[in-house]
């Protein structure tokens, strides 16, 4: 990609940041949700807060970054003005690139919240800081892609909603977000192992608290990459050959 | 003038798009030549915006070729995009950005310089009149006022070549005579015009020449002169009535007109 794809990509995130995700709905998606799931179990048992933190973070990476990006492509195939970036000199590649990047900076700076908020309330090594900022924006990427794989495959606002819930909801019971994998029954946990979250809490939690329950963060930043690199490449092929 | 021989700035060669097994465009042939302004002219779903579409990089052909400025539309679509303007047939613009912040968003995404951006930018809601709405979100304006803003759009970076795609629909008389002086000064400073329009009267005042195209294939090319001549009729609606086949629509209206009177 050349300096020019990579500033429209650029331009065409800080447009949908300003038009789509700084928005009360938006917010409330990436703030509100991942709040009342946590508090419901904070609640329930006080004491368990540094167990959750890392689930909170990943989950609130899932749903900030997914909220706008799952619906953003399919909105603006509807109004045509997806017809306008796909008419400037950008690649496919970038024009879907900048809508990721909307998503990742979104995910990213939610999941700084939700981090700021953790260490509040909980002691947080900050030794690996890098990583853990890396780890966040690994996540917001695969989370980013996953939705706009959605929004580029499917038809109607309705139907990217409910792809996109598809694969949200049960993530959020299957991937060690508030019960460890390891903790789960035998027969639940390869289903665990499919789901990029699963990647995501572990490498949060390995750099937030020193110990992971899945496997070495290596292995889940290569699988976080992967999965970031087939969504992207599926959401590309299919808008080409929506154009043929 | 450019002789016959030479090679138009657009050229196209049996370019047939089919859409789900619907054949829009059937091996359409033509050529453009720099500077000139062209007329694409047909009925509702004769296959005009197809062939845009194909132009401009939002669609790919089924078969056939089609080159502007010698670059191939399927293989170097992005070094066309950046020499390309496009109005196309919807105002494609956000509605929560203002206009001055629509325009600098696609002169961000052309790769246009903040000065030049700035100066372009200003330039275009003057002459089209739009000063006092620079601030104004894209979704409070109204339909004319939305299409004028599109078509600044078009040339925030300063295109060889412009598609205009129904461009003064929804325009109000005086917005619509603003935008076709501006089409003709835009081409004598080199432009080349490709324009599909459904008032002829537009066609015949704005055009060098003129493609009538009718499911998908051209049925006739030339000057608008020309094309009345060649379809002897006195003006260029009777012309494209005649080569379109719309003739026996015509006379039903014509019925209708006398008998009422």
């Amino acid at each position: 990609m050349d300096k020019q794809s990579l500033m429209g990509a650029f331009y065409i995130a800080l447009k949908d940041l300003k038009t789509y995700y700084f928005k009360p709905p938006n917010l409330s998606w990436g703030i509100m949700f991942p709040i009342v799931m946590a508090l419901a179990f904070v609640l329930r048992n006080p004491g368990e807060i540094s167990e959750l933190a890392p689930g909170i973070i990943a989950m609130s990476i899932l749903f900030a970054s997914t909220s706008a990006e799952a619906i953003v492509i399919v909105f603006e195939r509807r109004t045509k003005t997806f017809d306008r970036l796909m008419l400037a000199p950008l690649s496919v590649e970038s024009v879907l690139f900048g809508k990721v990047l909307g998503g990742v900076i979104f995910g990213f700076l939610m999941s700084c919240v939700f981090l700021l908020g953790s260490a509040a309330l909980m002691s947080v090594s900050w030794e690996n800081l890098a990583f853990l900022i890396l780890s966040l924006l690994m996540s917001a990427l695969v989370f980013s892609v996953f939705g706009t794989f959605v929004s580029v495959y499917v038809k109607e606002i309705f139907d990217a909603m409910t792809l996109a819930n598809f694969f949200r909801f049960p993530m959020i019971f299957l991937c060690g977000v508030f019960i460890p994998v390891s903790a789960m029954p035998a027969f639940i946990r390869p289903l665990s192992y499919l789901f990029p979250l699963t990647y995501s809490v572990d490498l949060i939690r390995f750099f937030l608290t020193g110990a992971h329950d899945v496997t070495d963060p290596l292995v889940s930043s290569i699988v976080l990459i992967a999965y970031s690199i087939i969504l992207f490449y599926s959401s590309v092929w299919v808008l080409k050959k929506r154009m043929e | 003038m450019a002789n016959a021989k030479e090679k138009g700035i657009i050229e196209i060669s049996n370019l047939t798009k089919y859409y789900d097994g619907f054949l829009a465009v059937n091996k359409l042939s033509l050529s453009v030549k720099k500077g000139e302004i062209f007329g694409f002219l047909g009925p509702n779903g004769a296959g005009k915006t197809s062939t845009i579409k194909i132009l401009v990089g939002l669609a790919k052909p089924s078969s056939g070729t089609a080159t502007i400025d010698k670059l191939d539309v399927v293989k170097e679509i992005v070094e066309i995009k950046r020499t390309v303007g496009v109005v196309t047939e919807d105002s494609n613009l956000y509605d929560e950005l203002s206009v001055a912040d629509n325009l600098d968003f696609v002169g961000q995404i052309y790769g246009v310089s903040r000065i030049e951006r700035k100066n372009a930018i200003n330039g275009l809601l003057k002459r089209l009149g739009l000063e006092d709405k620079r601030d104004v979100k894209f979704a409070k304006l109204s339909k004319g006022m939305k299409r004028k803003v599109t078509i600044a759009a078009a040339l925030v970076h300063k295109p060889k070549i412009l598609f205009l795609d129904e461009p003064t629909t929804g325009l109000d008389v005086l917005s619509a005579r603003i935008l076709r002086a501006m089409i003709k000064e835009l081409n004598r400073q080199g432009v080349t015009v490709f324009l599909t329009t459904h008032y002829i009267e537009e066609a015949e005042q704005l055009c060098d020449n003129i493609a009538i195209i009718v499911n998908g294939k051209i049925r006739a090319t030339g000057t608008p002169k020309g094309l009345m001549s060649k379809s002897k009729t006195k003006n260029l609606e009777d012309a494209f009535i005649e080569i379109t086949g719309l003739k026996e629509e015509k006379m039903l209206i014509d019925k209708g007109g006398n008998g009422s009177g």
